[in-house]
């Protein structure tokens, strides 16, 4: 506080036929100290008298008077004390006239209460109707599909070239790299224990059939749903809050043709082919470790890898990677399209994405694994 | 409070609500609403600043099912006749949305396009005129290429009527057309609505609280109430002003702050 600061002071003086209120010192809100009225403040004041101001010694001031003034203005209503904001500096009288003389009312507590069933029934009905739109959702954009190979279509060939230049190549290096570790580390693993059975070979047959059945489907998978379920949703959920969806529904223009299709046949047409290149990769990470750590020769490990991986094993893999493309691209354009319209609600849309996505995938992957045990597979 | 009204002309209606009810679930945002649209007519929705206007207006181009009441076009139920139907009414709506609304991941052309590739059998060369033609209109021509996100407001305006204007509709709808924009791009605009209306025979309906514009293009009009949710008066705005008693409506049109007895000062 500079030296020649004073501190700010009121004082009610009251007489037979006046009330005044003393104003004195510097009133400035960021120095702290600003006093706030009480409640009981005019408990001395003369009542039906008028109530108003000495500023002789009100040095600098700001919003910090202004809000004393106020919590007086209101304390002023309540015990029916007219005041005469005259006697006030004219800015601080313009500034007190803009204020209520009531603040706003507080808003009502919501009432909780215990209603196990009614929560459990509204949430049975919420997802069997999320169920319902999306399996809508999912056979309009079938039809959609149907008719654009038949030339009947809506689709643009631009936008599902773009949609699938975003998903394919742009994504190699993050599948490259993640596929290539996973490959590694279940060497690694695999190693410590068959070293001890001296069946160190068995290494190439442990990530062969691992990445090809499972590992490089899912992780794949799991990559596509981070990064481009999350854009689909994002990118949706910035078209709803501009208005973009809302031009196309009056339009005409079915959401289904114009986005939807193209973001799951683009997912559709490149993971597949991500989950092959995926596989590939992971068994050269198997191999490098292999090689490095094991006493495994590299036509040795190539022969393994040949015998324990059957080709049905990546058909099992191929079929699981366009499903979960249908998934990771159906539930992100449904929750961008279900989105709010505030910047918030992007980031939210984007998240919810990428967390369904996943937990989707590996969902789905546990039915395909019952699914296979079941038929042999 | 019964809306007040002027003489209407002796056009013939294209549109009508009746007795509409707008809401958003339990929250009722307008109710009550009453009002005709002529043919040719450019007409004006009104009122202070979240009464509802752009509501209206939604439930007019079929983002919005009303509550209750009616909305006819051409005398048919717009909301209750079977989906194909709405779908060919609505082919004739051309809307510039409050933010222009264009398509970001697209070309100001390919905007203006889209809707042709998507829903007509044009061509590509017929498409591509068909688009020089609209954005000529407009004034727009030298921004075929450009994105949304590189253009200035009042042009991103124009590119959304050039777009509202794709199919060749004979209704469009301006949502607060004129909102963002200095009172040269404002008053451009306004020449330009007034031109389309005479050029392409286009009913006109705008939502919009800026006086000039309306005194100027607006020839019919209803004034929505926030305190009230309901209109509290029909008529064209220069009418509205001159002759309108209702407190609202007076300090709305002479930009007067409205007191709380409801009297202007």
């Amino acid at each position: 506080m500079n030296s020649t600061d004073r501190g700010p002071e009121w004082s009610l003086q009251t007489s037979d036929n006046t009330n005044v209120i003393v104003l004195s010192g510097d009133w400035i809100a960021q120095q702290g100290h600003v006093p706030d009225f009480p409640s009981d403040g005019l408990r001395q004041a003369q009542p039906d008298l008028k109530l108003t101001f000495r500023t002789d010694g009100l040095g600098r001031w700001d919003t910090g008077l202004i809000g004393f003034l106020w919590a007086l203005k209101q304390a002023a209503a309540q015990a029916h004390l007219e005041m005469d904001a005259d006697t006030l500096p004219d800015a601080a009288h313009k500034l007190l006239d803009l204020l209520p003389d009531r603040p706003a009312p507080a808003p009502p507590i919501p009432r909780r209460r215990f209603a196990p069933l009614s929560t459990i029934g509204s949430l049975t009905i919420d997802s069997l109707t999320e169920i319902g739109t999306v399996t809508e959702l999912g056979l309009e954009t079938a039809k959609g599909g149907v008719a654009s190979l038949t030339g009947r279509g809506r689709m643009r060939l631009t936008d599902l070239m773009s949609n699938i230049r975003d998903a394919g190549p742009s994504a190699l290096l993050i599948v490259s790299v993640v596929n290539f570790l996973v490959g590694a580390i279940l060497a690694f693993v695999g190693a410590v224990q068959l070293r001890k059975f001296a069946a160190d070979i068995y290494v190439a047959s442990l990530v062969g059939i691992a990445m090809v059945r499972e590992m490089s489907a899912v992780m794949t998978a799991i990559i596509m749903a981070g990064r481009t379920g999350g854009a689909y949703a994002a990118r949706i959920a910035t078209m709803q809050g501009n208005e973009e969806i809302d031009a196309l529904t009056v339009f005409g223009i079915p959401v289904s043709s114009y986005i939807i299709l193209p973001s799951i046949l683009s997912l559709t047409a490149t993971m597949p082919f991500l989950y092959l290149y995926g596989s590939l990769v992971g068994m050269l990470g198997g191999f490098t470790v292999a090689i490095g750590m094991l006493s495994v020769t590299g036509a040795g490990y190539f022969h393994q890898t040949l015998n324990a991986v059957a080709l049905n094993q990546f058909g099992f893999g191929f079929v699981k990677s366009i499903f979960f493309a249908i998934l990771i691209g159906l539930t992100s354009c449904r929750i961008g399209l279900q989105a709010g319209r505030s910047a918030a609600d992007v980031g939210v849309a984007a998240t919810r994405a990428v967390v369904v996505g996943i937990v989707g995938v590996i969902a789905l992957d546990a039915i395909f694994a019952v699914i296979a045990t079941t038929i042999g597979l | 409070m019964a809306p007040q009204t002027p003489d209407t002309d002796s056009r013939e209606t294209l549109m009508s609500l009746q007795d509409v009810t707008l809401a958003f679930g339990p929250k009722v945002i307008q109710k009550g609403i009453s009002f005709d649209i002529k043919r040719g007519s450019i007409f004006a929705v009104m009122g202070g600043s979240g009464c509802g206007k752009s509501t209206v207006l939604k439930s007019m181009i079929g983002l919005l099912k009303p509550a209750a009441g009616h909305y006819l076009v051409d005398g048919e139920d717009y909301w209750t006749s079977d989906p194909a139907h709405r779908q060919t009414v609505s082919r004739r709506f051309g809307v510039l949305f409050q933010s222009a609304a264009l398509w970001s991941s697209l070309t100001v052309g390919e905007n203006v396009a889209l809707p042709m590739q998507m829903l007509t059998k044009m061509d590509a060369a017929t498409i591509r005129n068909q688009v020089e033609l609209k954005l000529g209109l407009v004034g727009m021509l030298h921004a075929i290429d450009q994105y949304p996100s590189e253009v200035s407001g009042g042009m991103k305006k124009r590119a959304g009527l050039a777009r509202a204007m794709a199919l060749d509709p004979d209704i469009l709808f301006f949502d607060e057309p004129s909102a963002g924009l200095d009172p040269i791009t404002s008053a451009r605009l306004d020449d330009l609505i007034l031109n389309l209306r005479d050029g392409l025979g286009a009913t006109i309906v705008i939502v919009s609280h800026e006086l000039p514009s309306l005194f100027k293009i607006a020839d019919d009009g209803i004034f929505l109430d926030a305190k009230t949710k309901t209109p509290i008066a029909h008529g064209a705005p220069s009418w509205l002003h001159d002759h309108c008693d209702e407190p609202q409506v007076h300090a709305f049109m002479h930009r007067e702050r409205e007191t709380e007895s409801g009297r202007t000062d």
